[in-house]
């Protein structure tokens, strides 16, 4: 029997390895952020000191939109040529499979976030260095919380018809809790705030993150259960 | 089964007769807040249907008895109507004493999250490719649903104490004089009699539904 940890590993660097074969996944998913946040620009139009209201709003629906669209191709992609049979037979725990997926979908959208707030600090002429290690951290545990949420919503909804509404459906109610406390902390930071302001809306993001993975790690066996 | 039917009936009458009739009107708001007989008893037991969603689903996961799906899934529909109704009623309460339908405060932002966890529910079960799986697939959604619920609930609750918030009369809940809270109780329970008669309704369907699909499969062999 391998260490979990192995297992993990393997399964890690095996949805990398078809992800640098095809490219699909983040190719897609940073040029949609990078529409989003084009098309909210358009529609905002900020100017001076509006950016700074406005950016945590427009970073977070970038990411979500291009979050959700990971997340769909991510079991999408298990289903052609009965990938996700052959995983399913695998003798390993269905909860392993699930911390995989998370990990995989993480650095995607990582990748694909760093690509879009690059080109947001570049249109809403936002410098983000003065508080780059605490929006790096908010960053990193509201996005924890999304993928942890939607990569056991992106597994269920690869079941339906119209997965592709169904993701959004199953996912934007659950996640209000990411989505308020990630923008409220972003924003809080952002405008210079000592950690103690938007420490509890961390801790939140924490929580939620934590929650989310325990419960999906026990119930995804159930998911991929024939 | 008719005895339930005319029992609900009978107490529906009860309760609106006390609406109407019996209960006093209120100083401050008049007519106007005998609304609130049905809006809380709505939320009351879209509550209770909720959570009855959450029992199902996990007893489903547990004993994978068909019954804990019916029970879930019909009492998410029937929840459905009355978060629904709860959330017609609250901006036609709002709109005369608040002055505005709808503002996104703590307790109606957590209701309309309910409300979209519920047409989640729903639908996802409607749109399953393969219907044997529907059951457990729904039942693990509905446990999401549920843990989510109070997260939910603190998150809006700390992000609305850090804005400033429209002026709001004191709710109903500063204390009701006895006449009201009799009315209230009595149509409460009118409407949990109403959920339970259309939840075996939808039990019945259920039942039926799968009685119709053995004896297909027998016709067809």
């Amino acid at each position: 029997m391998m260490h979990s940890l192995e297992i993990i590993w393997i399964l890690f660097l095996k949805d990398l390895r078809l992800e640098w074969r095809r490219r699909e996944t983040l190719a897609s998913i940073c040029v949609f952020g990078i529409l989003v946040v084009f098309l909210l620009d358009f529609a905002f139009q900020p100017a001076g000191e509006e950016s700074l209201r406005l950016l945590p709003g427009v970073l977070w629906i970038a990411f979500a939109f291009a979050g959700i669209l990971g997340f769909n191709h991510s079991f999408v992609a298990e289903r052609e040529n009965a990938c996700l049979e052959g995983l399913r037979l695998a003798p390993i725990d269905a909860g392993l499979i699930y911390l995989a997926k998370l990990l995989a979908n993480f650095l995607f959208l990582a990748v694909a976030e760093a690509v879009i707030v690059f080109a947001a600090s570049l249109w809403y002429n936002f410098s983000f260095l003065p508080a780059f290690k605490w929006f790096v951290v908010i960053v990193a545990f509201g996005t924890l919380g999304y993928v942890a949420v939607g990569v056991m919503f992106g597994a269920v909804a690869s079941n339906t018809r119209m997965r592709e509404v169904m993701l959004p459906v199953l996912q934007f109610p659950v996640i209000v809790p990411i989505f308020i406390g990630a923008i409220e902390a972003t924003t809080s930071a952002l405008k210079g705030d000592a950690p103690g302001q938007f420490a509890s809306w961390v801790r939140l993001l924490i929580a939620f993150s934590v929650i989310f993975i325990v419960l999906s790690f026990l119930l995804f066996e159930y998911v991929l259960e024939e | 089964m008719t005895a339930h039917a005319i029992l609900t009936l009978a107490w529906l009458l009860v309760a609106l007769y006390m609406i109407f009739i019996y209960a006093p009107s209120d100083v401050n708001q008049g007519n106007v807040y005998r609304i609130m007989y049905v809006h809380v008893s709505s939320g009351w037991t879209a509550m209770i249907a909720y959570f009855l969603v959450f029992v199902g689903s996990v007893w489903y996961v547990w004993k994978r008895s068909p019954f804990a799906d019916d029970v879930a899934c019909a009492s998410a529909e029937v929840g459905f109507i009355f978060c629904s109704c709860l959330l017609i009623t609250g901006p036609l309460w709002a709109k005369p004493i608040w002055g505005i339908w709808w503002t996104w405060d703590a307790r109606l932002t957590l209701t309309f999250v309910l409300w979209l966890l519920f047409v989640a529910y729903l639908l996802v079960r409607s749109f399953f490719i393969n219907p044997g799986r529907a059951a457990l697939l729904s039942a693990v959604v509905g446990i999401i649903g549920f843990v989510d619920v109070p997260i939910d609930y603190m998150a809006i609750r700390w992000w609305r104490t850090q804005h400033p918030q429209p002026v709001i009369m004191g709710g109903p809940n500063s204390g009701l004089p006895p006449s009201m809270e009799a009315t209230l109780f009595v149509s409460a329970g009118a409407f949990l009699c109403l959920f339970f008669y259309l939840l075996r309704q939808g039990l019945r369907l259920a039942e039926a539904r799968r009685e119709i699909g053995q004896l297909r499969r027998l016709l067809s062999e």
